[in-house]
């Protein structure tokens, strides 16, 4: 296959496209859909690269997400490499099927374009969709910028068919600020990327000539040992994880980490965030060390299989770690974030205070200064000794 | 023994195999079990099964006892249909790239019962359907929720009392007419809409052929009587499914590119009257879920009428 | 079978598949029975109704020969005890007579 577009240097793209070319460059067999703002120039521009014979795939324009996931699955099971996108309402709806894409180890990658979850009915930016899913069993990663988009993308093929994972894969990205947003970015030759990812080798399918059994009734005898055999799966896919991304930094130039840290080295206090709005937190880190702050930035990419160790050596020695989460856990233990960061911290003999703020919801803008805001009330809290379980930002008294 | 079809040697004609395996959990006498059989007997082992969550599915996959000689997966409830589309376009795409499945085609079926059909699985059905999927869907209708303890679907006929439209002092069972399924697939203009009774075994399996052989969907309503819950005989299933058919309750027919064809005339089945839709009483009354319509002879008129109806509306669509 | 009845985590196959087909054949269904289906060949005529309407595939061909009434008959059916749930429906569409359901335990 030729490149369809310019590589090696950075290109003007909007990122939705920018996935889209990616994945047809990652020769996908199958592409099962559903449009929903903002997921649609994904999915539209996918349709437009098979309906001009660049790629030789199935798209099947399906009536709804939860038949969107249930059709991958279909096609995973047959050993079809398999991709959708969705967001927000779709996600939800899919949420069943998520649970059993994994179960049955099939490795469909997907792309979460995050989005607000109704009522109100809402289509910008933040992250309650994804977070509801935390628990399906899939490989779950976030991005910052297009650029981290495309190579995670790539990166999820690989990760999702390798043997020792065989887990779908879900690649977030903030909703608008990111998706329609135009970025430089640097394509890669298509052979390269075919070669990166490989051609997928079903290790089980749906085959006449060696009939077998998918999804047969977990009985209470081997309910508990299915979920044992996903749940290790999922963990020891970081292995693979990181292998993978060495290897991507290797050929693409790239490199990732679980997490990725701003400014940390002597740092007292550290501001977590996740995603895209972890640019914005960044140019208020750079402020606050103006001022004196001893503040650092840490940045979550992987969110499963969760960093737990990672995090716990990273933030254990804070004084203060202040989670910034975009989805509200309402009248939970705090936003998803900050209470598993918590989690991770909970039994280190000496521990951070962790302060947790939501915000960011449905689109909502936040600035610099808010960002700024938080640390210094965040240090506040650690000078006071006691923080409130969690408290929102940027909302209208 | 004419009206059902079959001469003296005639299962020497099927094929042996049994695709569909012995040690399954379906209670005595399950006539949708028995239909798998059927159906699993005309298709052959080049087949893929998408299952929907229901009883044909709990009965064959506790694990690890695989009562398929065939290659079978369950996802969920509601979504067989989808399924069966990425499975089957899965296939093309791998054959078209020379991957897999290089040999002949399989046949993809997709089933499901009455509710994961009618009720929970129609827009996936109906999605499937409209997008020319290239299967056949066969909805096994044994008029509930058997699988949850006999709930009401909106397959569930008129009177029948079910764990959720019991029969009480006030109530007569089920207050609405069951949904006409293979006039929704009809409706999708897709190439082959039948239905059948696996008290029919040769014509079920004609059909069944016949759907897999069209190019594109095929939609098979089967009518499958459940002895545990119509509350009857272990031994009736079969005899409730020719009585249903052959009182016009249950019509056999076949839809081929729109158009209607009448399998077997009730009239030329029946020995005691002319009329085709002749006394249905004596079908309701083997069964425990119609036995409060004892006596309620108004609602039984009702039901007689509304098969009287429904058949002059299949006669006049087959005489287009 | 080789798939295992209760496997650990590690021995199961990727996603809980039962990679072996038509393991149920080791789940023998036939003790539910209370009542058990006895032929009378005299009656039978090797039509294959019971055959064609078992549930449970509990009636198979068992070739053998046969005369009736002048004819010879090379298929001719047995049961399958491991199997056969004693549904009765073979009894029940039998066009002879020839089977009956007899309660298990008597003869
Ligand atoms: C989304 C969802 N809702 C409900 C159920 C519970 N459920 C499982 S099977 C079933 C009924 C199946 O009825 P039908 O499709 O008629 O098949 P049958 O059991 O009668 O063979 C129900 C309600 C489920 N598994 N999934
Ligand atoms: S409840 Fe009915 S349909 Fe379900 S297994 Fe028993 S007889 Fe068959
Ligand atoms: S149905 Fe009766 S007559 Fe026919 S083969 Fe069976 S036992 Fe013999
Ligand atoms: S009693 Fe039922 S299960 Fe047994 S052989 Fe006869 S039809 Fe089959
Ligand atoms: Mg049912």
């Amino acid at each position: 296959m030729k490149n369809r577009i310019e590589v090696g240097k950075p290109v003007g793209i909007e990122v939705s496209i920018a996935q889209s070319e990616v994945v047809a460059q990652c020769d996908v067999d199958v592409i099962a859909a559903y449009p929903i703002t903002p997921q649609t120039h994904i999915v539209e521009h996918l349709a437009e690269i098979v309906a001009d014979g660049d790629l030789d795939a199935a798209f099947i324009p399906v009536e709804s997400e939860h038949s969107a996931m249930s059709a991958c699955v279909g096609s995973s099971a047959v050993g079809a490499r398999t991709f959708t996108a969705t967001c927000s309402q779709g996600l939800a709806l899919m949420h069943e099927i998520l649970y059993i894409a994994s179960g049955l180890r099939l490795p469909i990658v997907m792309s979460c374009v995050n989005r607000a979850l109704s009522a109100p009915i809402n289509i910008w930016g933040d992250q309650s969709d994804i977070m509801a899913e935390r628990d399906t069993g899939w490989v779950q990663i976030f991005t910052e910028n297009g650029q981290e988009v495309v190579d995670q993308t790539i990166c999820a093929f690989r990760i999702a068919e390798d043997r020792r994972v065989m887990l779908p894969v879900i690649v977030n990205l903030d909703g608008f600020s990111m998706s329609h947003v135009i970025e430089p970015i640097r394509f890669y030759d298509t052979k390269q990327v075919r070669g990166f990812v490989g051609v997928y080798q079903p290790p089980l399918r749906l085959d006449p000539a060696q009939p077998m059994m998918f999804g047969p009734v977990g009985i209470p005898e081997i309910y508990t040992e299915a979920k044992k055999a996903n749940d290790v799966a999922l963990i020891e896919s970081r292995q693979v994880i990181e292998e993978v991304w060495a290897a991507f930094a290797r050929e693409f130039g790239n490199a990732y980490r679980a997490l990725e840290t701003y400014r940390t080295d002597d740092a007292e206090y550290l501001l977590l965030t996740v995603g895209g709005m972890s640019e914005t937190a960044s140019v208020a880190i750079d402020a606050l060390r103006e001022q004196g702050v001893k503040v650092g930035q840490v940045k979550l990419r992987l969110w499963r299989p969760f960093p737990h160790d990672d995090l716990a050596a990273l933030l254990g020695k804070a004084r203060g770690v202040f989670v910034f989460d975009r989805c509200l856990s309402t009248a939970g233990p705090g936003g998803p974030v900050a209470s598993e960061v918590k989690t991770s911290l909970y039994n280190l003999r000496e521990r951070p205070l962790v302060v947790g703020f939501i915000g960011g919801l449905g689109g909502r803008d936040v600035t610099v200064q808010q960002f700024a805001d938080m640390v210094h009330k965040g240090i506040g809290y650690v000078a006071a000794g006691a923080a409130p379980v969690y408290e929102m930002v940027g909302v209208r008294e | 023994m004419n009206e059902t079809g079959y001469g003296i040697f005639a299962a020497r004609m099927l094929p042996k195999d049994e695709p569909f395996v012995q040690g399954h959990r379906a209670c005595q006498g399950c006539i949708p079990a028995l239909m798998l059989r059927q159906i699993t007997k005309a298709i052959g082992r080049d087949l893929i099964v998408c299952s929907a969550t229901g009883c044909m599915e709990i009965i064959s996959s506790p694990y690890p006892f695989n009562a398929w000689g065939v290659p079978w997966i369950h996802v969920a409830f509601e979504n067989a249909a989808a399924v069966a589309s990425g499975v089957e376009e899965g296939i093309e795409v791998l054959r078209r790239k020379g991957r897999f499945y290089t040999g002949r085609k399989p046949a993809v079926l997709a089933l499901g019962g009455d509710g994961g059909t009618m009720d929970i699985g129609l827009q996936a059905l109906s999605g499937a359907l409209e997008r020319g999927t290239d299967f056949v869907y066969v909805c096994y209708d044994n008029e509930a929720y058997m699988n949850t303890g006999i709930q009401r679907s909106s397959g569930t006929p008129m009177g029948a009392s079910t764990s959720t439209s019991p029969a009480g002092r006030v109530s007569t069972g089920q207050v609405t007419w069951k949904k006409n399924l293979a006039e929704i697939g009809v409706a999708h203009n897709i190439p082959y809409v039948a239905t059948a009774c696996p008290s029919y075994p040769f014509d079920l399996m004609a059909k069944v052929k016949k759907a897999v052989e069209v190019k594109g969907p095929a939609l098979l309503h089967v009518f499958a009587p459940c002895p545990t819950g119509w509350r009857c005989d272990a031994n009736s299933g079969i005899k409730l499914g020719r009585l249903a058919v052959e009182s016009g309750l249950f019509p056999l027919f076949e839809v081929v590119d729109g158009q209607h064809k009448i399998s077997l005339d009730p009239a030329t089945m029946r020995k005691s009257s002319q009329d085709p839709i002749g006394e249905i009483a004596g079908y309701l009354f083997q069964q425990g879920r119609f036995r409060h319509l004892k006596g309620r002879d108004e609602l039984i008129q009702a039901i007689q009428e509304r098969v009287r109806l429904e058949w002059q509306k299949l006669k006049a669509k087959t005489e287009r | 079978m080789k798939t295992k009845l209760n496997p650990t985590w590690r021995e199961l196959e990727l996603g809980c598949t039962v990679v072996e087909a038509g393991t149920s054949a080791e789940y023998k269904t036939g003790d539910w029975r209370s009542f058990y289906p006895k032929t009378d060949e005299d009656k039978c005529i090797a039509c294959g109704v019971c055959y064609l309407f078992c549930p449970d595939h509990s009636r198979h061909i068992a070739p053998r020969k046969k005369k009736v009434e002048g004819a010879m008959y090379t298929h001719y059916f047995d049961f399958n005890f491991q199997f056969c749930k004693g549904c009765g429906i073979c009894a029940a569409e039998c066009p002879t007579g020839a089977i009956v359901m007899i309660e298990e335990g008597k003869k």
